[in-house]
């Protein structure tokens, strides 16, 4: 229900525009460094792991090619997201709990302002626009981070084989699941952090609890979806 | 800008065995009756957790009763949806027991807000500007006496500050029924009796249907025994007869009943010992 209004409101007057910027900054500026080194170890551990199975088959020149369908069908999509869940989940579900205690929605109501069109709604847009994009600079930052293992570390490969390799991989198909898994991410980590805060209750206690149930909650289904989509995608 | 005293008193706010039942537990109201009329003020005493938040909660449309029916300025607003509820809403004053302020905004964009956001406000469609609305915001600052505030934050300001913060965003927009949820909750006594003052004076200069939470009994005595007269700008005493005694009621609830209704003089003849308890400190030590 709330999935529904939110979207709803999306077209309908008034915007509040200033809120949706406000949101972007907070979610995408904010996590931006956290996403590039989680994005750049995760590349390289996935180059480190793979570099000795690889050497026992004779493939070590496939490794951007592991690297690359790796990141981008899973572990971008899914690491960025759990890091989103942890950091912005959590972050709305406490400002909208502390505003649900403080009886500022009450007093949003009241004075003639929709609580959901006003907090929910530029939070979902602002989530399912950056964390895409998170994403891909996450996978982009892993790529290097596997070429850094790759070519000078442990000189598995040339430089532009990586890259070749790791380019030619990725099919339609890779791209599509990768760029719908963190879209789907962003629908879950925004509604649960704002569903959670909005049914907070039970004073500052009550924040805390929502808090830690929102992340949960979220890594939760982030883990369910990202199985159903793989699944969905391995069929095709 | 006082509002003339309308020759015709009318039913502001009249609950009708009104109830509400959440999921678990028992019922936080129930089967709660009474009216309020233009022109007069209503003290609404009880223990912690008897229901009184909730009860104001419905009558501004925030809660939705399980059964009974609700009338706003005489219209029967029980059906209403949240869209119709907002109208209802911009004619009702609300200081809430949390504050309620917005954190995120300065004093003067907290007072500004309802004005900026409720329909009845705007002309032809358009909303007004934090400019245009300037003068409203300061008068209503002024009036609960931090007009220098204007560009701080609420979390910069003393408890009493926020209260009053409060009072200059419910009243700036002229309500025809201000509601206060425990005013003087948490503040020392001086801090306390300066509220009610305001609220007092507000009630004589605005000519608003007052309806004030609390569980100082001593708010209640001021509210029913003083005026404010703008020519020596200073509360008085109403002689005794005077037909404004008859303005302020009492209730008290208990586990979400109304368990009594009346004058505090008749407030302070009652028996039961748990009506008794919000009577036990007499006017003597008032001043
Ligand atoms: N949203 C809610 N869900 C469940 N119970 C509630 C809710 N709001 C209030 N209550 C319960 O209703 C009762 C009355 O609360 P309230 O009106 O806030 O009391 P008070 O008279 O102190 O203002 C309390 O027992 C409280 O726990
Ligand atoms: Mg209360």
């Amino acid at each position: 229900m709330l999935a529904g209004r939110a979207t709803a409101n999306i077209v309908r007057r008034p915007f509040y525009g200033q809120d949706l910027i406000l949101q972007m900054d907070m979610i995408g500026v904010g996590s931006l460094p956290i996403t590039v080194l989680i994005g750049f170890f995760s590349g390289v551990i996935m180059a480190l792991q793979m570099s000795r199975a690889l050497s026992q088959y004779g493939a070590t020149g496939q490794v951007g090619q592991i690297t690359a369908i790796t990141l981008v069908r899973e572990m971008g999509p899914v690491l960025t997201a759990l890091l989103i869940a942890g950091r912005n989940a959590s972050g709305i579900a406490s400002e909208l709990g502390s505003m649900k205690v403080s009886e500022q929605i009450d007093a949003m109501r009241a004075l003639g302002t929709d609580p959901v069109k006003k907090l929910v709604t530029p939070r979902l847009l602002a989530m399912c626009v950056t964390l895409p994009l998170l994403t891909i600079i996450a996978d982009f930052v892993g790529l290097i981070g596997g070429y850094m293992v790759a070519v000078p570390l442990l000189r598995l490969t040339t430089g532009s084989q990586y890259w070749n390799n790791a380019w030619r991989s990725l099919e339609y198909n890779d791209i599509a699941q990768g760029l719908l898994k963190p879209f789907l991410f962003a629908i879950i980590i925004a509604l649960v952090g704002c569903l959670y805060g909005m049914r907070t209750s039970g004073g500052t206690q009550g924040v805390g609890k929502a808090t830690t149930q929102a992340v949960v909650v979220a890594s939760v289904w982030i883990f369910i979806v990202t199985a159903v989509i793989t699944r969905i995608f391995v069929n095709l | 800008m006082a509002r003339q005293e309308p020759k015709e008193r009318r039913r502001i706010l009249k609950f009708e065995d009104v109830s509400l039942v959440f999921e678990e537990g028992p019922p936080v109201l129930d089967g709660v009756s009474f009216e309020i009329w233009s022109g007069e003020t209503r003290i609404l005493l009880g223990a912690a957790g008897a229901g009184k938040t909730v009860m104001m909660k419905i009558a501004l449309g925030l809660l939705r009763p399980t059964k009974g029916k609700v009338y706003v300025f005489g219209e029967d607003v029980t059906g209403f949806d949240e869209r119709k509820w907002f109208d209802v809403r911009s004619y009702i004053g609300v200081l809430f027991q949390e504050g309620g302020l917005f954190d995120s905004l300065t004093v003067e964009e907290n007072v500004a807000y309802p004005l900026l956001n409720q329909a009845r406000f705007m002309t032809e469609g358009r909303k007004p500007t934090v400019d245009s609305v300037r003068p409203d915001v300061q008068e209503a600052l002024n009036f609960v006496e931090l007009g220098e505030t204007l560009s701080k934050f609420p979390s910069e300001l003393s408890g009493g500050m926020r209260r009053r913060v409060g009072i200059a965003r419910g009243s700036v927009t002229d309500p025809e029924l201000f509601l206060y949820d425990s005013p003087t909750a948490g503040l020392d006594p001086i801090t306390a009796n300066t509220i009610i003052t305001l609220l007092i004076k507000d009630r004589a200069l605005r000519n608003t249907t007052t309806a004030i939470i609390t569980h100082r009994f001593q708010d209640g005595h001021l509210l029913a025994n003083f005026r404010y007269n703008p020519e020596s700008q200073r509360l008085e005493k109403l002689p005794a007869g005077s037909p404004f005694l008859e303005r302020t009621k009492f209730m008290v609830m208990q586990e979400g009943r109304l368990v009594f209704e009346g004058t505090e003089a008749e407030l302070a003849v009652s028996q039961d010992p748990y009506i008794s308890k919000f009577s036990m400190h007499p006017a003597t030590k008032v001043s």
